[in-house]
């Protein structure tokens, strides 16, 4: 009989994140498939009472929470200490938790306080013939596995994109208060801010329809034997703006920055899509002077539709890794579209 | 106020992204298709903080850095080959495999039980630096484990900056949601800290670096202890290649204005 454990932690506003409720939905399943099972909630976070409340309907047993000031920052000591104790208040055989930054860095470490198991990046759930297989990818998106462990308690960080976002009726929930204790010593490191882009370069737009991604094309010389690296800036901006898109970018380009060569302004490592870049998620993805090259495109596992542009014909969205390849200037191309885009 | 650090880099190898790859069913589990062929190059999150190591070692005389490697010997002698010409580092190597099918929980007890035997550590100076995630398993939970078994409570992932301050604390940068940076500040040594890509160009290639480094690594590599690593922790169903290969359209002599229109009905759709 399992003892399914939704863990989730509150944002600073005290709401639950998207990828929360999406993780909901997982365990709620899960929970279903699973006859016989229990499910409860654990929330951690500085005011808990309004995300419980949030939840109050979608049918957990019971609700547990760790809360105050202390817990408000996502802070791995403080944070592995809440989570593996509401885990033993739970006394839960399977944890089912968002993969927020915050979870994806202390979950492994209560991981360890529990002797549990964790996988993340859990990008599929089933439960088959009574036991419970997930889904994840091994060497960076390039190849996908479907697993079971029998050890208990089994940790499960659910990736964003992989269950649909769970809707209900908000009510009143009781919230059974786990207390703790901090040491001097879980309070070494204290968070003192978020530091975000400024407002132009604020280009990771991780709820964006479209995806557009730049690479080192844009900064290299063109026709007429120059470069127009201004200009690009323009266009890229142009395009994310018109079709309010997030932006990323190959490796060569974002490197250029360090390596002392002509760079985009607004362009950053964050930006970086790959093998040792992010893996966004995201409808559409078009792609302008990027090669298309594997360490490139393995980021680009969870972007459905696939569009390329590209002078080069025989580049790497030509092997069957775009849907559609364009060979044509980007310049050319981006300007047409952003001005087709602004006229609505 | 003076500090200096001892700071153990965990990294390992994976095999060059440029390969393709291919599962197979091996002995203890999944395998790579001919995995001790192919060629490999330092896990590429873990190179990054092994670069950030070496110029905070730099900053901070009386520092040192350890590369500590678990992976099958012979691969990593030929790894070294490279890798050791770009930054002075000491080389602890545990010998043992370096497949992303192990389960994480193996990786950090070799890798924490090695640490622990580093002859020397001062531990009140120690940071372990490593990737946010490896290239292989991609789990992003070992550097975590590595902390709980050392008994250090200050981790940090997806760490892009660390700055040590005048009194000896850090301030550090950590990738969070949407392109943000969480701040903290940190008293200061011991610490574990998962990097992404830093701040840092790869080193060139220096000989010098290389000979020095290398008159170390040599017997490093020669009394590598065997890890004993558990393979039954995980039951694998299936290990597969993603079936979708798309039928690309290939679009030539299309005029701007055409594939611009369709383009924006295709955004737009
Ligand atoms: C360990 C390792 C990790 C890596 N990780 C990553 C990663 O995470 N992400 C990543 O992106 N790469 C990664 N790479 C690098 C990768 O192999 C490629 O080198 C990189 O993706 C190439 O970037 P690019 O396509 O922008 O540049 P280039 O290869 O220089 O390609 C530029 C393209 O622009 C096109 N172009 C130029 N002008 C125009 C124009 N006017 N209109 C249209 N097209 C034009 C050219 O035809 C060319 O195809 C990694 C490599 C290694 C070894």
């Amino acid at each position: 009989m399992e003892k399914i454990l939704y863990l989730a932690h509150v944002d600073p506003n005290g709401a639950l994140p998207k990828v929360a409720l999406e993780a909901l939905n997982g365990a709620l399943q899960t929970a279903k498939g699973m006859p016989g099972s229990t499910l409860v909630i654990g929330l951690i976070g500085e005011n808990i009472q309004a995300a419980a409340d949030s939840l109050a309907a979608c049918g957990a047993s019971k609700i547990f929470g760790v809360s105050g000031k202390d817990f408000g920052m996502a802070r791995y000591a403080t944070d592995v200490k809440a989570a593996e104790a509401i885990a033993k208040a739970a006394a839960a055989t399977i944890i089912i938790a968002p993969a927020t930054s915050r979870f994806a860095r202390a979950l492994p470490g209560a991981a360890f306080r529990l002797k549990a198991a964790i996988d993340t990046h859990v990008s599929g759930m089933t439960v088959t013939g009574g036991a419970l297989q997930v889904q994840r990818w091994y060497y960076r998106q390039r190849m996908v596995a479907t697993l079971s462990r029998t050890a208990r308690p089994w940790i499960l960080v659910v990736d964003s994109g992989v269950f649909p976002v769970w809707q209900g009726t908000k009510g009143s929930a009781k919230v059974e208060a786990v207390a703790l204790t901090l040491t001097d010593k879980e309070k070494r490191t204290q968070v003192t801010g978020v530091q975000a882009p400024s407002a132009d370069a604020q280009t990771i737009r991780p709820d964006a329809a479209v995806l557009f991604v730049a690479g080192a094309g844009w900064t290299k010389k063109q026709a007429d034997g120059q470069t127009h690296v201004k200009d690009a800036e323009q266009l890229i901006l142009g395009f994310l703006k018109n079709a309010k898109a997030s932006l990323g970018s190959s490796k060569s380009l974002v490197d250029q920055g360090s390596e002392g060569e002509q760079v985009l302004s607004f362009m950053s490592h964050l930006n970086q899509v790959g093998q040792t870049g992010s893996t966004p998620r995201h409808p559409k993805g078009f792609s302008t002077c990027c090669h298309g090259e594997e360490p490139h495109v393995v980021g680009w596992r969870f972007i459905n539709e696939r569009r390329a542009v590209n002078i080069d014909a025989n580049c790497g969205w030509a092997q069957g890794k775009a849907d559609v390849l364009y060979v044509a200037d980007a310049f050319a191309v981006v300007a047409k579209v952003n001005e087709l885009l602004a006229k609505g | 106020m003076s500090v200096a650090f001892n700071i153990v880099v965990c990294g390992s190898l994976v095999p060059d992204p440029l390969q393709t790859l291919e599962p197979i069913q091996g002995a203890t589990g999944p395998a790579l298709k001919n995995e001790m062929m192919l060629p490999s190059v330092l896990d590429p999150w873990a190179g990054h903080s092994l670069y950030e190591a070496a110029d905070l070692a730099k900053k901070t005389p009386g520092s040192k850095v350890y590369l500590l490697s678990l992976g099958p010997k012979a691969k990593l002698q030929q790894l070294m080959m490279t890798i050791a010409q770009k930054v002075p580092f000491e080389l602890v190597c545990v010998d043992g495999s370096a497949s992303g099918f192990l389960d994480s929980g193996e990786v950090a007890a070799a890798l924490a039980g090695a640490i622990e035997k580093i002859p020397g550590l001062d531990k009140t100076k120690l940071l372990v630096f490593g990737g946010c995630s490896s290239a292989s398993r991609d789990a992003g939970t070992t550097m975590q484990m590595i902390a709980e078994r050392l008994g250090v409570t200050d981790v940090f992932l997806g760490v892009d900056e660390l700055k040590v301050q005048p009194d000896g604390s850090f301030k550090i940068l950590e990738r969070i949601e949407g392109g943000q940076y969480q701040v903290s500040a940190c008293a200061g040594a011991p610490a574990v800290l998962g990097w992404a890509t830093g701040n840092l160009p790869e080193p060139p290639n220096n000989p010098q670096v290389g000979m020095a480094n290398m008159r170390a690594i040599m017997p490093a590599l020669q009394k590598a202890q065997a890890a004993a690593l558990k393979t039954d922790a995980i039951k694998f169903a299936s290990v597969e290649l993603p079936k979708q290969q798309r039928q690309t359209r290939i679009v030539k002599d299309m005029p701007v204005e055409e594939i611009a229109k369709e383009v924006v009905a295709w955004i737009r759709g």
